[in-house]
Order: structure tokens, then sequence, then C-alpha cells
């Protein structure tokens, strides 16, 4: 676990996830959706090491239909939150990948740092991502995201964005 | 500031934007309110067992609430006789005693002082003048109240006509007791009256929240057209109110033989595998919680499904917790639906709390310039008749509030 492996993945990964964090900072959501394998699940559990979502309580657990809906609800024009939507500017580091599934799935780790703007201050709210990326051709579909806040549980504010 | 300024910046029908802006009034509210009326504290599920404790504030005083080894369920201050360091970080425990990590002063359960490292260094010393400061403890129907007030009426005085309403809202255990399943915790950059409103605020559902009623299958988005079917609003005493948005909801016991509603079909059938046909249809009626919030003064909501709980951090700064609640020893099926639908209006992330969190702290930046002429509007809708008839968008449950505020603030 602790040797160093030149993977000739990881630069791939590191890619896909950049380029994630570039389509939500640009709000380019209908791309973001696009990134999913249908029963692909997005979750930000409370609890930062939680790893039943199932029967706790999350902050989102998005199966695609959930996903559709967050996504019409930020782009409606009928939330006053989402209508005057913080900037948001994430910078995405320190890929590790964990592990490869027998159907060939990546599980893989990296950090997210995500500065907020709004209301003339800015905030950063600090992840653990974990995914299961799917290979697709020459790029991956994304089978799960797990945004673990590293306050998770803590007070937050309310968010405008998809972490 | 005086009684009367205080006074005059509460009429019947508004309050003065001093009431969200000035930091002295602040800090008297919080000596003549959160350290003398009743504060809601816990719930019973968060410490079921002996030795059980949650660390929380009443006001801005960190407290330790558990339950000893008698069984007691004890409210203390969390700092340390010694050199007032708090004692317990970790949100929850259990532990048959509390060591202080500065210099191991140690105490039990109950709070008293059992012992302490190199005592000959002190002369005169008795331990018991030393135990953990206790509030005053009491319960009703599984919430669990503190206050620094030796004085303060019972609780069930306190809490009077709002008393048969919290037992409704516990009803939505559907034959189980109700359990705390988690929470979503924030803060908003206002004033916690601000978010004391709200609870009783029906007028802003179908404006705020029309992206997360849009999300809505039509079933579930006719239930929320609740603002011409028969709610009220009414003032229950103490600064306490009810807002019965669906009538329908008021009894979660009573039309248990109404058809199952199409969207809990699927559920239902899940249920019927290990539940009676009664059962199943008590659990389902009660999975979407209670038709009604229920306000208590100052500081908990029983919110249709959820427990919301707030807790002044500075003039312009509130935190909030949205406790979710569900079927303790109930069927797994029915708790996830209720954390699902937890998930998807509160907390940061919420289809609903989002918007509310903008629009409260939309009030405070608009409070912040008007030092001198500033009002805000209470006197919307009429208040509950004898009938039952009445406004659910009323502003009767504000009304009650700042009048206990007034009433609080100038004794």
């Amino acid at each position: 676990m602790n040797t160093l492996t030149a993977d000739s993945r990881l630069a791939h990964v590191a890619e896909f996830i950049s380029l994630e964090a570039d389509v939500l900072d640009q709000y380019d959501y209908q791309a973001w959706l696009a990134l999913w394998v249908e029963e692909g699940k997005y979750v930000v559990p409370v609890e930062p090491d939680e790893q039943n979502f199932e029967d706790t309580l999350n902050y989102a657990y998005d199966n695609a239909a959930m996903r559709d809906m967050r996504v019409r609800r930020l782009t409606s024009g009928e939330s006053m939150s989402a209508s005057h939507a913080a900037r948001t500017l994430r910078n995405v580091s320190r890929f590790r990948i964990l592990g490869t599934e027998a159907n060939g799935d990546l599980r893989v780790r990296n950090a997210q740092t995500l500065v907020e703007y709004k209301f003339d201050r800015h905030r950063t709210f600090a992840a653990n991502v974990e995914w299961v990326l799917r290979p697709d051709g020459d790029s991956f579909k994304i089978v799960q995201k797990v945004v673990r806040l590293i306050n998770g549980g803590d007070s937050l504010t309310g968010l405008t964005f998809l972490p | 500031m005086s009684a009367q300024n205080f006074a005059s910046l509460v009429k019947q029908d508004r309050v003065h934007t001093a009431l969200y802006t000035d930091p002295e009034i602040f800090d008297e509210e919080m000596e003549r309110i959160f350290k003398s009326t009743w504060v809601w504290v816990a719930h019973d599920s968060q410490i079921p067992n002996k030795n059980d404790w949650i660390s929380t504030h009443v006001g801005h005083e960190p407290v330790i609430v558990n339950r000893d080894k008698n069984g007691t369920v004890r409210v203390m201050l969390n700092r340390c006789r010694h050199r007032g360091a708090t004692i317990c970080e970790k949100k929850k425990g259990n532990s048959p005693g509390f060591v202080c990590p500065y210099h191991a002063w140690t105490y039990g359960v109950d709070g008293s002082l059992k012992g302490l490292p190199l005592p000959k260094g002190y002369k005169d010393f008795d331990k018991s003048d030393y135990g953990l400061i206790q509030l005053r403890v009491e319960s009703y129907n599984g919430l669990i109240f503190a206050t620094f007030n030796e004085d303060a009426p019972p609780l069930e005085e306190f809490l009077g006509r709002a008393r048969p309403w919290i037992d409704l809202f516990m009803k939505q255990g559907g034959g189980y007791p109700v359990k705390t399943l988690g929470e979503h915790k924030f803060t908003f950059p206002g004033n916690w009256k601000i978010q004391l409103e709200n609870t009783t605020d029906a007028y802003h559902f179908p404006v705020v929240h029309k992206s997360f009623l849009s999300s809505l299958d039509g079933d579930t988005e006719e239930l929320f057209s609740f603002m011409d079917a028969g709610g009220y609003v009414e003032d229950l005493g103490n600064g306490h109110s009810v807002m019965v948005m669906i009538p329908d909801l008021v009894d979660l016991e009573e039309n248990l033989d109404e058809p199952i509603p199409e969207r809990f079909e699927e559920l239902a059938e899940e249920l019927r595998q290990d539940h009676s046909e009664e059962e199943v249809r008590r659990i389902v009626r009660a999975v979407t919680g209670s038709g009604f919030n229920v306000n208590l003064f100052p500081n908990l909501a029983c919110s249709m499904a959820f427990f919301r709980v707030l807790r002044p951090l500075s003039v312009d700064e509130t935190e909030i917790r949205h406790i979710a609640i569900g079927m303790d020893g109930g069927p797994a099926a029915a708790n996830r639906m209720r954390l699902r639908l937890h998930e998807h209006f509160q907390g940061p992330m919420g289809f609903g709390t989002t918007d509310d969190a903008e629009a409260w702290e939309r009030v405070q930046r608009g409070a912040q310039g008007g030092e001198d002429n500033v009002w805000i509007m209470l006197n919307r809708g009429e208040d509950k008749t004898e009938s039952n008839a009445g406004d659910v968008t009323a502003e009767t449950g504000m009304r009650a509030a700042y009048q206990m505020w007034k009433e609080v603030m100038t004794q």
C-alpha cells in the first residue's frame, strides 16, 4: 500500500476528476448529469466516516431521479438561493487509486478544497472525495461519488452548489 | 437598556428591527430569556441508557445532558470547577464518570466531585462544594428541558396548552416510541428570532419553496397546497403556538380505514411481510409526520416530521439543528423513507432549507440599515376562532412569541 507505483491510470483518473470539478464550477449541470451511470449514487454523508448511507442521515443521497430533480431546482429559476448561487472554485489533488473491482471499476480517493463566494464573503469546504469510476471508452462514468466533508456533522451553511 | 425601552420596541402588530440588530438587546436576551425560561436540551432517545451523555448548550452555556446510574436525567455545566475547561468535547458517549483532561479532576455521573490528584495541596477543601453546576431539569413526553431559574414555574405549567399538541406530534412513532435519527446542523448570519418566526410562517411556503413543490409528485404537491385547506394558527400561551397546515394529519391515529395513497403502496407492500394490516396502516399514515408545527418558546419547534432547534450565537448569527426522527424499533423501510424525506427538504443541501436560509439572511441584511424607524410587520391574518376557522397564513404565532418576549424582557 505504501510503495509508489507508476500507474498510468492515475493521470487519466486525475483528468476525469478535474473535468468533473470544472463542469460543476462552470454550472454546466447537464454535462455533469451525463457523467453518471444510470444506477450511480451521489452521496454527501453527515458523518465523515459513515459507511451505511441508506440507514443514516445524509446531506444528499441521490439516485438518478434525485440528481435530475436537484439539477432542475438549481436551474429552474424557482429557487431564490440557486438564482443567486455562489461562485465556486474547487481544487482537486492528492489522487490515489485505492483498488480495482472485479468488473474493472476503479476505487479512487482525492482531496477537494472548494472555495465559495457569495454575499461578499469567501467560505471554504474541504473534503475527502471517494469515487467508484467505471472505464468507459477513453473516459469514465461515475458509479459512486461520496463527498466526505471534514466538518460533516458540525455547522455548515446553506449550499447553493453541489460539493 | 431599561424594561420600558424593550416594551416600546414590541407593539401588538409589529416589532422594531433593533430586535434583530442591537447587540445590547441580544446580551439582555441571553440573560432574561435563555437563563430564565425552560430551554429544550435533548430528546429521551438521545440518552437511552444509564451513563449515556451528550454535550450541547443552553444559550451560551456548554452543558452535559446525561442519564446517571439511577436513571435520573441531569443537565450540568460542561465546565470543570477547577480551571473552567470543558470536560466533554465529543458530541456523545457512555462513561461511568467524567474526567477533566486538564488536571484530572474526576466527577461521578451525578456530577459530584469524586477525586483529584494530590489533594493534600488544598487546605480546608470539601469536595462536596465542587460538584458540577446543575441545572433544573424536567421532561414532557420525551422532551427534556432545563433552566437556570429555580423559580421558573413547573415545566408542565410552562408548556400549558402546547402539551396536547406535543402528544399528537409524538404519534408519528406509528405505534413505536419516537427516536432521533441524526441531524443537520447549520448556521445563518442573522438573528435567532428570524428563525423563531419561520416555523409559524405558512405565508412564505409557496413562494420560497416553489422549487421544492415542483420537485414533488402530484399527490404530494397537493398535500402541500395547504394555503386554502382549512388550516389555522393558534396562540397556545407563554409564547407557544401551533400552525395546522394539513388538518387531516393532526391525529395520526384517526382515519386508519382510509385507502393507502398510491405513493405509499410500495412501502405498505414491504411492511405487510412482517406486520398486520392495522400496523401497516398506522406506520404508513405516520411516515410523513404530523400536519402541524408546534412552536415552543424560545428554542424548539416540533415541526411536521422533525425537531427544529435554534441557538443564538450572536446578535447576527444563529445555529439551527434539524433533528430527524423516526420509529424506535420500527421497520427499517419506514425509517429509511423518513430519512430520505428529511434529506429532500431539510439541511444545508435540502430543497427547502437552502432557500429559507437565503431569505433569513436577506432579512438580516435588510434590517441592518434601518436603525431608526424600520418595523417588522406581524399584522397578517385572523386569529383562530372557536370554530377552528382562521387563516393558516395568519401571523398569530409570531405575535404570541413576541408578546412573550416582551413579558420576559420587561419582568
